[in-house]
Protein backbone atom coordinates (compact mmCIF):
# COMPACT_ATOMS: atom_id res chain seq x y z
CA UNK A 1 0.00 0.00 0.00
CA UNK A 2 3.02 2.17 0.12
CA UNK A 3 2.71 3.68 -3.24
CA UNK A 4 -0.92 4.68 -2.63
CA UNK A 5 -1.69 8.14 -1.86
CA UNK A 6 -3.35 9.05 1.57
CA UNK A 7 -5.94 12.06 2.43
CA UNK A 8 -5.09 14.53 4.86
CA UNK A 9 -7.21 12.30 7.42
CA UNK A 10 -5.24 9.46 6.94
CA UNK A 11 -4.42 9.56 10.79
CA UNK A 12 -7.67 10.01 11.98
CA UNK A 13 -8.77 6.99 10.39
CA UNK A 14 -6.11 4.86 11.84
CA UNK A 15 -6.92 6.33 15.22
CA UNK A 16 -10.60 5.45 14.91
CA UNK A 17 -9.41 2.19 13.64
CA UNK A 18 -10.69 2.27 9.84
CA UNK A 19 -10.13 -1.55 7.53
CA UNK A 20 -8.11 0.67 5.08
CA UNK A 21 -8.41 -0.35 1.32
CA UNK A 22 -6.85 0.73 -1.59
CA UNK A 23 -9.41 2.72 -3.62
CA UNK A 24 -8.58 4.76 -6.96
CA UNK A 25 -4.96 5.38 -6.36
CA UNK A 26 -5.56 6.51 -2.08
CA UNK A 27 -6.10 4.21 0.91
CA UNK A 28 -9.21 4.88 1.80
CA UNK A 29 -11.73 3.67 4.62
CA UNK A 30 -13.85 0.78 3.56
CA UNK A 31 -15.52 0.69 7.30
CA UNK A 32 -14.80 1.42 10.78
CA UNK A 33 -15.32 -0.86 14.08
CA UNK A 34 -18.70 -0.42 13.86
CA UNK A 35 -19.32 -2.02 10.67
CA UNK A 36 -20.85 -0.94 7.29
CA UNK A 37 -24.83 -2.39 8.13
CA UNK A 38 -24.38 -0.52 11.07
CA UNK A 39 -23.23 2.98 9.67
CA UNK A 40 -25.47 2.74 6.65
CA UNK A 41 -28.21 3.02 9.56
CA UNK A 42 -26.59 5.33 11.36
CA UNK A 43 -26.77 7.99 8.35
CA UNK A 44 -30.31 7.30 7.52
CA UNK A 45 -31.22 7.83 11.43
CA UNK A 46 -29.06 10.90 12.76
CA UNK A 47 -25.88 11.58 10.61
CA UNK A 48 -22.41 10.37 8.96
CA UNK A 49 -18.93 11.72 8.10
CA UNK A 50 -17.52 10.54 5.11
CA UNK A 51 -13.75 11.46 4.13
CA UNK A 52 -14.25 12.04 -0.13
CA UNK A 53 -11.15 13.70 0.06
CA UNK A 54 -9.75 11.08 -3.09
CA UNK A 55 -12.42 12.75 -5.46
CA UNK A 56 -11.07 14.63 -7.96
CA UNK A 57 -11.97 18.93 -7.71
CA UNK A 58 -10.86 21.55 -9.61
CA UNK A 59 -11.80 25.24 -10.84
CA UNK A 60 -12.22 26.37 -14.27
CA UNK A 61 -12.64 29.97 -15.23
CA UNK A 62 -11.28 32.92 -17.67
CA UNK A 63 -12.92 33.52 -21.21
CA UNK A 64 -16.55 32.52 -22.00
CA UNK A 65 -15.70 29.73 -19.82
CA UNK A 66 -19.53 28.96 -18.94
CA UNK A 67 -20.33 28.76 -22.73
CA UNK A 68 -17.45 26.73 -23.56
CA UNK A 69 -18.45 24.49 -20.47
CA UNK A 70 -21.92 24.05 -21.59
CA UNK A 71 -20.46 22.66 -24.76
CA UNK A 72 -19.60 19.41 -22.87
CA UNK A 73 -22.58 18.50 -21.15
CA UNK A 74 -26.39 17.67 -22.18
CA UNK A 75 -27.21 19.99 -19.36
CA UNK A 76 -27.96 23.72 -19.26
CA UNK A 77 -24.48 25.38 -17.91
CA UNK A 78 -24.99 28.73 -19.51
CA UNK A 79 -28.04 29.70 -17.54
CA UNK A 80 -26.78 28.48 -14.09
CA UNK A 81 -26.94 31.07 -11.86
CA UNK A 82 -24.43 31.87 -8.89
CA UNK A 83 -24.52 29.56 -5.92
CA UNK A 84 -26.42 27.01 -7.74
CA UNK A 85 -24.64 23.53 -9.15
CA UNK A 86 -25.78 20.46 -11.27
CA UNK A 87 -25.34 16.95 -11.67
CA UNK A 88 -24.14 16.48 -15.01
CA UNK A 89 -21.69 14.30 -17.41
CA UNK A 90 -19.49 14.63 -19.61
CA UNK A 91 -20.29 13.13 -22.83
CA UNK A 92 -18.61 11.62 -25.48
CA UNK A 93 -19.04 11.73 -29.66
CA UNK A 94 -21.20 8.10 -29.23
CA UNK A 95 -23.03 9.54 -26.44
CA UNK A 96 -21.31 7.29 -23.83
CA UNK A 97 -20.19 9.16 -20.59
CA UNK A 98 -17.01 10.32 -19.64
CA UNK A 99 -17.90 10.79 -16.22
CA UNK A 100 -20.73 11.99 -14.06
CA UNK A 101 -19.62 15.01 -11.74
CA UNK A 102 -21.13 18.30 -10.40
CA UNK A 103 -20.35 21.44 -11.71
CA UNK A 104 -21.22 24.63 -9.49
CA UNK A 105 -21.06 28.47 -10.24
CA UNK A 106 -18.91 30.15 -8.20
CA UNK A 107 -18.40 33.89 -9.45
CA UNK A 108 -16.51 33.97 -12.32
CA UNK A 109 -15.77 30.41 -12.70
CA UNK A 110 -16.82 26.93 -12.12
CA UNK A 111 -16.46 24.15 -9.74
CA UNK A 112 -16.38 20.76 -10.77
CA UNK A 113 -15.74 17.37 -8.57
CA UNK A 114 -15.76 14.47 -10.43
CA UNK A 115 -14.81 11.05 -9.67
CA UNK A 116 -11.05 10.01 -8.06
CA UNK A 117 -10.98 6.97 -10.71
CA UNK A 118 -11.78 9.15 -13.85
CA UNK A 119 -9.26 12.31 -12.45
CA UNK A 120 -6.44 11.69 -15.06
CA UNK A 121 -8.92 11.39 -18.44
CA UNK A 122 -11.07 14.07 -17.20
CA UNK A 123 -8.44 16.48 -16.65
CA UNK A 124 -7.17 15.74 -19.69
CA UNK A 125 -10.09 16.20 -21.70
CA UNK A 126 -11.24 19.31 -20.16
CA UNK A 127 -7.54 20.64 -20.68
CA UNK A 128 -7.98 20.08 -24.21
CA UNK A 129 -11.37 21.14 -24.79
CA UNK A 130 -11.31 24.23 -22.51
CA UNK A 131 -9.47 27.37 -23.51
CA UNK A 132 -9.63 29.27 -20.22
CA UNK A 133 -7.40 28.34 -17.03
CA UNK A 134 -7.76 24.59 -14.89
CA UNK A 135 -7.33 24.60 -11.32
CA UNK A 136 -6.31 21.07 -10.11
CA UNK A 137 -7.70 21.66 -6.23
CA UNK A 138 -5.25 18.93 -5.22
CA UNK A 139 -4.73 20.89 -2.07
CA UNK A 140 -8.24 20.59 -1.36
CA UNK A 141 -9.87 18.05 0.93
CA UNK A 142 -13.64 17.05 0.84
CA UNK A 143 -15.78 15.89 3.05
CA UNK A 144 -19.51 14.80 3.34
CA UNK A 145 -21.85 15.04 6.36
CA UNK A 146 -25.30 13.23 5.23
CA UNK A 147 -28.62 12.44 7.42
CA UNK A 148 -31.02 13.73 9.28
CA UNK A 149 -29.12 15.13 11.71
CA UNK A 150 -26.80 17.31 9.10
CA UNK A 151 -28.35 20.28 9.03
CA UNK A 152 -28.32 20.51 13.27
CA UNK A 153 -24.73 20.24 13.11
CA UNK A 154 -24.40 22.65 10.35
CA UNK A 155 -26.43 24.98 12.34
CA UNK A 156 -23.85 25.24 14.64
CA UNK A 157 -20.73 25.00 12.27
CA UNK A 158 -22.10 27.98 9.70
CA UNK A 159 -25.57 29.32 9.76
CA UNK A 160 -24.83 30.59 6.27
CA UNK A 161 -24.30 26.90 4.92
CA UNK A 162 -27.40 25.47 6.50
CA UNK A 163 -29.64 27.96 4.85
CA UNK A 164 -28.76 26.39 1.60
CA UNK A 165 -31.03 24.72 -0.58
CA UNK A 166 -30.12 20.80 -2.50
CA UNK A 167 -28.13 21.74 -4.72
CA UNK A 168 -26.73 25.26 -3.97
CA UNK A 169 -23.18 25.93 -3.21
CA UNK A 170 -21.55 28.79 -1.32
CA UNK A 171 -17.91 29.93 -0.36
CA UNK A 172 -17.76 30.46 3.97
CA UNK A 173 -15.64 29.97 7.03
CA UNK A 174 -15.94 27.64 9.60
CA UNK A 175 -14.45 28.88 12.21
CA UNK A 176 -12.53 31.08 10.45
CA UNK A 177 -11.05 28.84 8.00
CA UNK A 178 -11.73 29.11 4.57
CA UNK A 179 -14.45 26.59 3.04
CA UNK A 180 -16.72 25.72 0.27
CA UNK A 181 -19.85 24.40 0.95
CA UNK A 182 -22.72 22.72 -0.48
CA UNK A 183 -26.27 21.19 -0.36
CA UNK A 184 -25.64 17.81 -1.87
CA UNK A 185 -24.43 14.24 -1.50
CA UNK A 186 -24.56 10.94 -2.48
CA UNK A 187 -26.22 8.83 -0.30
CA UNK A 188 -30.23 10.25 -0.95
CA UNK A 189 -30.25 12.15 2.81
CA UNK A 190 -30.02 15.61 2.83
CA UNK A 191 -26.70 16.85 3.62
CA UNK A 192 -23.52 18.70 3.02
CA UNK A 193 -20.30 18.29 1.19
CA UNK A 194 -17.44 20.49 2.51
CA UNK A 195 -14.10 21.68 0.89
CA UNK A 196 -11.43 23.08 2.66
CA UNK A 197 -7.52 23.13 2.16
CA UNK A 198 -5.53 19.72 3.46
CA UNK A 199 -3.72 21.43 6.07
CA UNK A 200 -7.43 22.28 8.26
CA UNK A 201 -8.48 18.67 7.30
CA UNK A 202 -8.23 17.22 9.88
CA UNK A 203 -9.56 19.70 12.48
CA UNK A 204 -12.83 20.39 10.41
CA UNK A 205 -13.18 16.77 10.85
CA UNK A 206 -12.70 16.16 14.17
CA UNK A 207 -14.83 19.56 14.73
CA UNK A 208 -17.47 17.67 13.02
CA UNK A 209 -17.18 14.54 14.36
CA UNK A 210 -16.95 16.14 17.66
CA UNK A 211 -21.00 15.98 17.42
CA UNK A 212 -22.62 13.10 19.39
CA UNK A 213 -25.29 12.56 16.39
CA UNK A 214 -22.13 12.02 13.83
CA UNK A 215 -20.25 9.01 13.23
CA UNK A 216 -17.16 8.62 10.48
CA UNK A 217 -18.78 6.64 7.22
CA UNK A 218 -16.65 4.01 5.57
CA UNK A 219 -16.72 3.48 1.66
CA UNK A 220 -18.54 0.02 2.30
CA UNK A 221 -21.61 1.93 3.35
CA UNK A 222 -21.22 4.78 1.19
CA UNK A 223 -22.03 2.50 -1.50
CA UNK A 224 -24.92 0.85 -0.11
CA UNK A 225 -26.32 4.41 0.66
CA UNK A 226 -26.11 5.55 -2.96
CA UNK A 227 -27.34 2.21 -4.15
CA UNK A 228 -30.56 2.18 -1.56
CA UNK A 229 -31.01 5.90 -3.16
CA UNK A 230 -30.73 4.59 -7.14
CA UNK A 231 -27.76 6.83 -7.82
CA UNK A 232 -25.55 5.63 -10.35
CA UNK A 233 -21.87 4.99 -9.73
CA UNK A 234 -19.52 5.06 -12.39
CA UNK A 235 -18.01 2.05 -14.12
CA UNK A 236 -21.17 0.18 -12.57
CA UNK A 237 -24.74 1.84 -14.00
CA UNK A 238 -22.18 4.99 -16.48
CA UNK A 239 -19.66 3.97 -18.47
CA UNK A 240 -17.95 5.08 -21.90
CA UNK A 241 -19.96 3.17 -23.68
CA UNK A 242 -23.36 3.61 -21.55
CA UNK A 243 -25.20 6.84 -22.21
CA UNK A 244 -27.06 9.08 -20.32
CA UNK A 245 -30.42 7.92 -21.52
CA UNK A 246 -29.67 4.29 -21.19
CA UNK A 247 -28.54 4.81 -17.51
CA UNK A 248 -31.98 6.32 -16.78
CA UNK A 249 -30.40 9.88 -16.53
CA UNK A 250 -32.88 11.40 -19.28
CA UNK A 251 -33.95 14.28 -16.75
CA UNK A 252 -30.36 15.86 -16.58
CA UNK A 253 -30.36 16.22 -20.64
CA UNK A 254 -31.73 19.65 -21.82
CA UNK A 255 -34.20 18.85 -24.65
CA UNK A 256 -33.33 21.60 -26.56
CA UNK A 257 -29.69 21.63 -25.94
CA UNK A 258 -27.93 20.22 -29.43
CA UNK A 259 -23.79 20.70 -30.15
CA UNK A 260 -22.32 18.67 -27.32
CA UNK A 261 -20.23 15.65 -27.94
CA UNK A 262 -22.97 12.75 -29.02
CA UNK A 263 -26.09 15.76 -28.67
CA UNK A 264 -27.55 13.89 -32.32
CA UNK A 265 -27.14 10.02 -30.69
CA UNK A 266 -28.53 11.48 -27.21
CA UNK A 267 -31.63 13.13 -29.02
CA UNK A 268 -32.43 10.11 -31.14
CA UNK A 269 -32.49 8.00 -28.30
CA UNK A 270 -34.97 10.34 -26.17
CA UNK A 271 -37.26 10.44 -29.15
CA UNK A 272 -37.16 7.19 -30.12
CA UNK A 273 -35.75 5.16 -27.33
CA UNK A 274 -32.36 3.43 -26.35
CA UNK A 275 -31.38 -0.05 -26.69
CA UNK A 276 -31.14 -0.56 -22.95
CA UNK A 277 -32.31 0.85 -19.86
CA UNK A 278 -31.05 1.21 -15.94
CA UNK A 279 -33.83 -1.04 -13.47
CA UNK A 280 -34.32 -1.63 -9.85
CA UNK A 281 -34.07 -4.74 -8.42
CA UNK A 282 -35.33 -6.62 -5.15
CA UNK A 283 -34.25 -9.49 -4.78
CA UNK A 284 -36.17 -12.69 -3.56
CA UNK A 285 -34.81 -14.13 -0.71
CA UNK A 286 -31.52 -13.54 1.08
CA UNK A 287 -28.62 -14.27 -1.67
CA UNK A 288 -27.33 -11.76 -2.80
CA UNK A 289 -26.14 -10.48 -6.63
CA UNK A 290 -23.34 -9.19 -7.50
CA UNK A 291 -22.06 -6.73 -10.42
CA UNK A 292 -21.84 -8.72 -13.89
CA UNK A 293 -24.41 -11.61 -13.23
CA UNK A 294 -26.40 -12.11 -15.77
CA UNK A 295 -30.29 -11.80 -16.09
CA UNK A 296 -32.35 -13.79 -17.70
CA UNK A 297 -36.42 -13.86 -18.41
CA UNK A 298 -38.84 -16.33 -17.67
CA UNK A 299 -38.28 -18.03 -21.05
CA UNK A 300 -34.68 -18.02 -19.80
CA UNK A 301 -33.12 -15.90 -22.51
CA UNK A 302 -30.46 -13.68 -21.08
CA UNK A 303 -32.29 -9.86 -21.29
CA UNK A 304 -29.22 -7.90 -19.30
CA UNK A 305 -26.33 -7.80 -16.37
CA UNK A 306 -26.50 -6.59 -12.90
CA UNK A 307 -24.32 -3.15 -12.85
CA UNK A 308 -24.34 -3.10 -8.76
CA UNK A 309 -25.51 -5.74 -6.52
CA UNK A 310 -25.35 -5.38 -2.86
CA UNK A 311 -27.70 -5.58 0.90
CA UNK A 312 -29.77 -3.04 1.47
CA UNK A 313 -29.74 -2.23 5.19
CA UNK A 314 -32.94 -0.59 5.56
CA UNK A 315 -34.90 -3.14 3.54
CA UNK A 316 -32.88 -6.05 5.15
CA UNK A 317 -32.51 -7.67 1.50
CA UNK A 318 -30.10 -7.78 -1.39
CA UNK A 319 -31.13 -5.06 -3.96
CA UNK A 320 -29.62 -4.15 -6.92
CA UNK A 321 -29.43 -2.52 -10.71
CA UNK A 322 -29.01 -4.08 -13.42
CA UNK A 323 -29.17 -2.88 -17.17
CA UNK A 324 -31.47 -4.61 -19.58
CA UNK A 325 -33.20 -4.75 -22.74
CA UNK A 326 -35.02 -1.60 -23.34
CA UNK A 327 -37.97 -4.07 -25.03
CA UNK A 328 -38.14 -6.17 -22.08
CA UNK A 329 -40.92 -5.48 -19.48
CA UNK A 330 -41.12 -8.60 -17.55
CA UNK A 331 -42.07 -7.73 -13.70
CA UNK A 332 -39.85 -10.33 -12.65
CA UNK A 333 -36.65 -11.80 -13.80
CA UNK A 334 -34.07 -14.12 -12.42
CA UNK A 335 -30.11 -13.87 -12.04
CA UNK A 336 -27.82 -16.66 -12.04
CA UNK A 337 -26.03 -17.39 -9.19
CA UNK A 338 -23.61 -20.16 -8.80
CA UNK A 339 -26.19 -23.12 -9.76
CA UNK A 340 -29.39 -21.50 -8.91
CA UNK A 341 -31.87 -18.97 -10.55
CA UNK A 342 -32.58 -16.67 -8.12
CA UNK A 343 -35.95 -14.60 -8.40
CA UNK A 344 -35.85 -10.66 -9.38
CA UNK A 345 -38.59 -8.51 -8.90
CA UNK A 346 -38.28 -5.06 -11.05
CA UNK A 347 -39.14 -1.93 -8.66
CA UNK A 348 -39.58 1.85 -9.05
CA UNK A 349 -35.94 3.94 -7.65
CA UNK A 350 -35.02 5.15 -5.81
CA UNK A 351 -35.39 1.83 -3.06
CA UNK A 352 -35.26 4.44 -0.17
CA UNK A 353 -37.21 7.48 -0.62
CA UNK A 354 -34.50 10.82 -0.82
CA UNK A 355 -34.41 13.15 2.02
CA UNK A 356 -33.37 16.73 -0.25
CA UNK A 357 -33.69 19.66 1.37
CA UNK A 358 -35.15 21.85 -1.47
CA UNK A 359 -36.09 24.81 0.23
CA UNK B 1 -8.45 -10.06 18.20
CA UNK B 2 -10.13 -12.79 19.84
CA UNK B 3 -7.87 -15.27 21.62
CA UNK B 4 -7.87 -18.81 19.28
CA UNK B 5 -9.59 -21.64 21.15
CA UNK B 6 -6.87 -24.53 21.72
CA UNK B 7 -9.78 -27.07 21.57
CA UNK B 8 -10.00 -26.40 17.90
CA UNK B 9 -8.09 -27.53 14.60
CA UNK B 10 -7.55 -24.95 11.98
CA UNK B 11 -7.49 -24.81 8.50
CA UNK B 12 -5.16 -22.24 6.23
CA UNK B 13 -8.47 -21.24 4.54
CA UNK B 14 -9.93 -20.00 7.74
CA UNK B 15 -11.94 -22.71 8.93
CA UNK B 16 -12.14 -24.02 12.11
CA UNK B 17 -13.12 -27.51 13.30
CA UNK B 18 -14.39 -28.97 16.70
CA UNK B 19 -13.87 -32.57 17.27
CA UNK B 20 -17.35 -33.66 18.70
CA UNK B 21 -17.26 -37.33 19.37
CA UNK B 22 -16.53 -40.19 17.59
CA UNK B 23 -15.87 -38.84 13.62
CA UNK B 24 -18.46 -36.00 13.74
CA UNK B 25 -16.75 -32.58 13.69
CA UNK B 26 -18.17 -29.22 13.84
CA UNK B 27 -17.12 -26.96 10.84
CA UNK B 28 -17.19 -22.88 11.51
CA UNK B 29 -14.95 -19.98 10.24
CA UNK B 30 -12.34 -17.93 12.12
CA UNK B 31 -12.87 -14.72 14.11
CA UNK B 32 -9.98 -13.41 11.47
CA UNK B 33 -12.68 -14.65 8.58
CA UNK B 34 -15.36 -12.63 9.97
CA UNK B 35 -13.55 -10.06 10.54
CA UNK B 36 -12.32 -9.68 7.43
CA UNK B 37 -15.26 -10.18 5.81
CA UNK B 38 -17.08 -7.62 7.54
CA UNK B 39 -21.09 -7.98 8.10
CA UNK B 40 -22.22 -11.20 6.66
CA UNK B 41 -25.74 -10.89 5.01
CA UNK B 42 -25.70 -14.75 3.59
CA UNK B 43 -24.66 -18.26 3.99
CA UNK B 44 -24.55 -20.42 1.03
CA UNK B 45 -24.03 -24.49 2.68
CA UNK B 46 -24.37 -27.68 1.86
CA UNK B 47 -27.11 -30.10 1.72
CA UNK B 48 -26.99 -33.24 4.24
CA UNK B 49 -25.66 -36.07 2.93
CA UNK B 50 -23.38 -34.29 0.75
CA UNK B 51 -20.02 -36.01 0.28
CA UNK B 52 -17.28 -33.80 0.35
CA UNK B 53 -13.25 -34.03 -0.23
CA UNK B 54 -10.60 -32.28 1.76
CA UNK B 55 -10.23 -28.90 0.18
CA UNK B 56 -13.01 -29.16 -1.75
CA UNK B 57 -15.44 -26.00 -2.29
CA UNK B 58 -18.69 -26.39 -0.10
CA UNK B 59 -20.42 -23.13 1.00
CA UNK B 60 -20.57 -19.56 0.23
CA UNK B 61 -20.17 -16.80 2.91
CA UNK B 62 -21.21 -13.47 1.53
CA UNK B 63 -20.75 -10.11 3.19
CA UNK B 64 -22.22 -6.44 2.33
CA UNK B 65 -19.15 -6.70 -0.22
CA UNK B 66 -18.24 -9.86 -1.30
CA UNK B 67 -18.82 -13.68 -1.75
CA UNK B 68 -15.95 -15.80 -0.36
CA UNK B 69 -16.01 -19.47 -1.19
CA UNK B 70 -15.40 -21.94 1.85
CA UNK B 71 -13.83 -25.37 1.50
CA UNK B 72 -14.22 -28.64 3.40
CA UNK B 73 -10.96 -28.37 6.10
CA UNK B 74 -11.13 -32.49 6.23
CA UNK B 75 -12.66 -34.92 3.27
CA UNK B 76 -16.31 -36.50 4.84
CA UNK B 77 -19.89 -36.25 5.03
CA UNK B 78 -22.05 -33.39 5.48
CA UNK B 79 -24.78 -35.26 8.48
CA UNK B 80 -26.10 -31.52 9.65
CA UNK B 81 -26.24 -28.59 8.88
CA UNK B 82 -26.75 -25.14 11.18
CA UNK B 83 -30.56 -23.68 10.19
CA UNK B 84 -30.13 -20.59 12.30
CA UNK B 85 -27.87 -18.83 9.85
CA UNK B 86 -30.78 -19.10 7.02
CA UNK B 87 -32.12 -15.64 9.07
CA UNK B 88 -29.05 -15.06 10.67
CA UNK B 89 -25.89 -14.76 9.41
CA UNK B 90 -24.68 -12.21 11.75
CA UNK B 91 -24.32 -14.92 14.52
CA UNK B 92 -20.68 -15.60 12.80
CA UNK B 93 -19.91 -12.18 13.31
CA UNK B 94 -21.07 -12.06 17.02
CA UNK B 95 -19.21 -14.97 17.85
CA UNK B 96 -17.58 -17.23 15.02
CA UNK B 97 -16.49 -19.21 17.19
CA UNK B 98 -19.14 -20.24 19.21
CA UNK B 99 -21.00 -20.59 15.82
CA UNK B 100 -21.07 -24.08 13.93
CA UNK B 101 -21.53 -24.10 9.66
CA UNK B 102 -22.11 -27.48 9.21
CA UNK B 103 -21.50 -30.71 10.55
CA UNK B 104 -19.15 -33.89 9.44
CA UNK B 105 -18.84 -37.37 9.63
CA UNK B 106 -15.23 -37.29 8.62
CA UNK B 107 -13.53 -40.48 6.73
CA UNK B 108 -10.26 -40.66 8.54
CA UNK B 109 -9.98 -39.71 12.31
CA UNK B 110 -6.03 -39.43 11.20
CA UNK B 111 -7.34 -36.37 8.64
CA UNK B 112 -7.64 -34.33 11.44
CA UNK B 113 -3.77 -33.96 12.88
CA UNK B 114 -2.92 -32.18 9.17
CA UNK B 115 -4.61 -29.61 10.50
CA UNK B 116 -3.14 -26.66 12.04
CA UNK B 117 -3.50 -26.16 16.21
CA UNK B 118 -3.85 -22.82 17.77
CA UNK B 119 -0.45 -21.59 17.78
CA UNK B 120 0.25 -22.69 13.99
CA UNK B 121 -3.00 -20.58 13.13
CA UNK B 122 -2.03 -17.70 14.66
CA UNK B 123 1.31 -17.89 13.17
CA UNK B 124 0.21 -17.96 9.72
CA UNK B 125 -2.23 -14.85 9.96
CA UNK B 126 0.39 -12.79 11.51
Amino acid sequence: MSDLKRTPLYDLHLALNAKMVAFAGYQMPIQYPTGIIKEHLHCRSLAGFFDISHMGQCLVSGGNIAAQLDKLVPSDIVNLSTGEQRYTVLTNTEGGIIDDLIIGRLGDGFMLVFNAACEDKVITYLQSNLLGHLQLLSEQALFALQGPSAKEVMAELSAQACDLAFMQVLQTDINGIQCTISRSGYTGEDGFEISVAKQYGPLIAELILSFAQVKPVGLGARDTLRLEAGLSLYGHELNDNISPVEAGLSWLVDKNKCGYPGAEIIQQQLQQGAARKRIGLLVEGKTPVRDQYQIYNGADVLVGTITSGSFSPCLDQPIALALIDAQCSDKTLYAQVRNKKIALQVTKLPFVAHQYYRG
Amino acid sequence: MSELPKQLKYATTHEWVKPESDLVVKVGITDFAQEELGDLVYIELPEVGRKLAEKEQCAVVESVKTASDLFSPVAGEVIAINEALADSPELVNEDAFGTWLFSLKIDNAADLDTLLDADAYAESIA
